[in-house]
């Protein structure tokens, strides 16, 4: 409500919510002061003023080559979203612009193969990827990333597309625009700005997949999230330098999620929630 | 020139038959309305003409030639839709040059027409903005403005203003009936709105569940109703259509008397009844009689300074000469 | 003509997505349906044979599969309770006038882009660890014993980690539909007299039910495969106190190379998952459309 709030309680609103963001933002906060610390600081006691060191990254860095993983992480995060695209842009263009009386269905049929439960798959896939040698490799996970995401995918760029009015396009076909021009001028404009943001949703889906990425990997193909996996082994007694690699596992793609606030929440319920 | 005939043109979703065959005559400059209630087909006749729709037999002919399967980018008509329907993404200046750059006018051509669509129609300032920051009139004149650039065979409305508020709508109907007498081209305008149909039209179509009911023009169908539907249709306040013995006088199922050949009186008349509801214009005044023995509510329209109130007892005298009269199936008895 | 062409050139648009999802739906669940009759066991592959329903009998009987389902529940109630109502508290601050509300909603969010292993690690080793936890440090403080968390309540560490990344979810969801709220409803309410409580109870919490209903059917999907936390920090134990039905399965595909009984235990967590979605779309599709 627009109303004029006296300072005394914004302020006190302001505390409280203060107050419990920290709480909530404190495991990361921590983990980022640890990260700057030295092996010794880091096992002495509780304290948020590190001595600054960037020993810890360059540790991981060298020791572990982390840049594969992070590589890795990169390629198949980006690679199954565009895979993803490349098949979901049609589809849900198709449903979005000319619908039948079974797109509901056949959305909501999308929609309950994200219900099936990985772990129900887990053998056949596992098999399937032994014998054909497809594990521990990109080519092999992308295509799983991609499958697992494609229902999402398909849903938010239709829930994007269904937003732009259908007379727009008949005002094109009106104003002489063959269909090429149509989709040249018209459609792809108006639909680049919800493309971004699923794409932007999914890369971050994708990087923080980590039930099928430690599965389906050993050294190869493991992303961060099947190389941070393995930390939970000795390495972890490592508390600056376990921080670290946990920062820049997470910097990027916290980053991008900032800015995805919103198709955050349109994407993962399926445009239920705008 | 834009000279449309549709010839026994059908329209079917299914197996529901929107428009049964249906033949009509649009001559080249005339501006033609399309008038009737929500779900009359008037819509979907235009966007047949548009090209927009697929028929499901007949066909379309513009300037004599079959455009019944001629995608809508070839008929050469422009459309003014409900929604304006502006590419959001272009300046107002783009807006307008689109179906020039579809037609790869020349560069020289294009600023030519977009100043003069420009000009006339108050565009000028807001050349380079995009549609969402205009308002609902801006929007409407950069769809018009598009429509125009195009110098097409015959311009189709599909109920252009009725996204505009009330003293927005005579203006612009005002701006469209000047742009129809500038230009001269055959316009073709759907609205459910009998006011924008008497007051634009050469020639009104009324349209009930997808049949023509009447064609003509305005004064002929506000004088010659030729059924019970077109005369409660066309006309405002409605026309009062009584049924019973005082149709009986008549040799009528039903009469109908328009509000404003009712000649009220404190004295004398031929329907005695009394004044419920008095609504007082200034120009004129309403009045809606009450207990007159009558199959209905009279509604009377009687000069803006007359003394009469809620309450009051007084005498309806119809002009004879004015009363129409219908049969039992609802046709104009001659 | 155009609009005909328009449709069988959606079809052909329509079809690979189509394709692709009903391989990967059919393909692997027949192959599962199929193993999970068989004795079949990576380390003796020579020895397959046809097993009838011994896999699923087998499952049944094993007082770990019964530690599962009822770690499976409680994990997702837990955190369905913590995060639902946590959320809505949360999200009703930060819809107050505060400042600085842009980064409120950023330090709140940020939790839920942490990936699974990571926030697992950072919650074991930062804050939980017995001896170099913050938890530890705060016990010390105060003089207390530290409590080592995995050990002692491994399922509620677990819990924990889990609510701490939906949390954010959760928040983030019900504070769209809290700002989505007509502020003209809210005053007509309070000049009919409603009070604040009131106001929320019959105007606030109907208008998230929509939101309510879809945090909890999309984390209950979420968390009924929750996987890495376990394998980061407890590895199921100690026994069976923090193994799910996932991580059981997992356990018994990957590390006792029991193909066929893993297989039954995916049949049964298809049908558990499945039970969960009918019961939950039916119990609350009235709020869905």
């Amino acid at each position: 409500m627009a109303r004029a709030v006296s300072t005394r309680t914004r302020i006190g609103y302001t505390a409280a919510a203060w107050f419990v963001a920290l709480l909530i933002f404190f495991p990361i906060l921590y983990t980022i002061i640890t990260s700057l610390k030295t092996e010794q600081e880091a096992i002495s006691g509780f304290s948020l003023i590190p001595s600054f060191t960037l020993s810890s990254f360059e540790a991981v860095q060298t020791q572990n080559d982390y840049w594969k993983p992070f590589t890795n992480s990169v390629i198949l995060s980006v690679g199954s979203t565009i895979l993803a695209l490349i098949v979901a842009i049609p589809a849900a263009w198709a449903m979005a612009f000319s619908p039948t009386k079974n797109t509901k269905n056949i959305l909501m049929w999308m929609l309950s193969t994200k219900m099936m439960p990985a772990v129900a798959v887990l053998v056949p896939i596992y098999l399937i990827f032994l014998r054909t040698g497809l594990m521990d490799t990109r080519i092999g996970l992308t295509v799983m990333l991609m499958l697992i995401n494609l229902p999402i995918v398909v849903w938010m760029l239709y829930t994007y597309f269904r937003e732009i009015p259908g007379e727009i396009l008949e005002a094109a076909r009106m104003d002489g625009a063959s269909l090429k021009d149509e989709i040249l001028y018209v459609l792809t404009p108006m639909a680049v700005p919800g493309i971004a943001s699923t794409m932007l949703l999914n890369v971050i889906l994708a990087w923080n997949e980590a039930f099928w990425t430690i599965q389906l990997t050993t050294t190869n193909a493991a992303p961060l999230s099947a190389f941070i996996a393995s930390f939970s082994s000795p390495q972890g007694l490592f508390w600056a330098k376990l921080s670290a690699a946990s920062v820049m596992a997470i910097a990027p793609i916290l980053i991008m999620g900032w800015f995805s606030q919103k198709q955050l929440v349109r994407g993962l319920t399926f445009g239920a929630v705008k | 020139m834009g000279r449309i005939t549709l010839e026994n043109v059908t329209k079917r979703f299914g197996d529901v038959e929107v428009i049964p065959p249906l033949n009509l005559d649009i001559e080249d400059g005339e501006f033609v309305v399309f008038v009737g209630p929500s779900g009359c087909g008037k819509s979907t006749l235009l966007r047949l003409i548009a090209g927009l729709e697929d028929t499901s037999g007949g066909q379309i002919l513009i300037d004599g030639n079959d455009a019944t399967d001629t995608p809508p980018a070839r008929r050469g008509l422009a459309m003014v839709f409900q929604s304006y329907a502006l590419y959001p993404h272009m300046s107002v200046r783009k807006n307008i040059a689109f179906p020039m750059r579809m037609a790869n006018v020349d560069q020289a051509e294009q600023d030519r027409r977009i100043a003069a669509a420009a000009a006339a129609l108050n565009l000028t300032d807001y050349l380079d903005r995009r549609p969402g920051q205009l308002s609902g009139g801006q929007r409407q004149r950069v769809a018009i403005g598009r429509a125009i650039v195009r110098e097409p065979a015959a311009f189709l409305f599909d109920e252009p203003l009725s996204n505009l508020d009330a003293a927005l709508r005579v203006g612009m109907r005002l701006e469209i009936s000047e742009l129809h007498q500038r230009l001269k081209t055959t316009m073709i305008y759907v609205t459910h709105d009998q006011v924008e149909a008497m007051t634009m039209a050469d020639k009104i179509v009324v349209l009930r569940a997808g049949h023509i009911e009447q064609v003509g023009s305005p004064m002929d169908l506000y004088r010659t109703p030729r059924n019970l539907f077109v005369a409660g249709f066309i006309g405002s306040p409605k026309m009062n259509l009584i049924t019973g013995p005082a149709a009986a006088d008549h040799d009528a199922t039903t009469i109908g008397v328009r509000p404003e050949h009712i000649k009220v009186s404190a004295t004398e008349g031929t329907w005695k009844g009394r004044i419920g509801v008095s609504e007082h214009l200034g120009s004129d005044t309403f009045f809606y009689i009450e207990d007159t023995g009558l199959s209905e509510t009279i509604t009377v329209r009687a000069g803006g300074e007359i003394d009469l109130h809620h309450g009051d007892t007084v005498w309806l005298t119809p002009d004879p000469t004015k009363i129409h009269r219908f049969d039992a199936q609802g046709d104009r008895i001659a | 003509m155009a609009t005909r062409q328009t449709a069988s050139l959606a079809r052909l648009m329509r079809a690979p997505a189509i394709i692709l999802l009903l391989i990967w739906m059919i393909v692997p669940l027949g192959m599962t349906l199929y193993y999970s009759f068989l004795n079949y066991n990576l380390l003796n592959p020579t020895g397959t044979s046809w097993a009838g329903w011994f896999n699923y009998q087998y499952f049944y009987s094993d007082p770990a599969f019964f530690d599962a389902i009822w770690n499976t529940l409680a994990l997702v109630l837990g955190v369905l309770t913590i995060t639902v109502v946590g959320g809505i508290a949360i999200a009703l601050l930060i819809d107050k006038p505060i400042f600085g509300q842009g980064i409120v909603r950023i330090l709140v969010i940020s939790p839920f882009f942490v990936m699974p292993p990571v926030a697992a690690l950072i919650w074991k080793n930062m804050i939980m660890h017995p001896s170099y936890g913050v938890f530890a440090d705060i016990a010390r403080f105060f003089g207390a014993q530290p409590v080592d968390w995995f050990a002692q309540f491994p399922l509620t560490s677990i819990i924990i980690i889990v609510a701490w990344q939906w949390l954010p979810f959760a928040t983030l969801i019900l504070l769209t539909a809290l700002q989505s709220l007509d502020g003209e409803q809210m005053e007509a309410a309070e000049m009919d007299g409603a009070g604040s409580l009131s106001r929320f109870i019959h105007l606030t919490l109907p208008h998230m039910a929509r939101a309510i209903t879809v945090v909890i059917l999309i984390q209950t999907i979420f968390l009924l495969g929750i996987y890495a936390e376990i394998l980061v920090t407890t590895n199921g134990g100690p026994g069976n106190a923090s193994t799910n039905l996932t991580y059981l399965i997992y356990r018994a595909a990957r590390l006792n190379f029991d193909i066929g009984g893993a297989a039954a235990g995916g049949i049964i967590a298809v049908i558990l998952a499945n039970i969960v979605a009918v019961f939950l779309m039916r119990a609350v599709g009235k709020n869905l459309d």
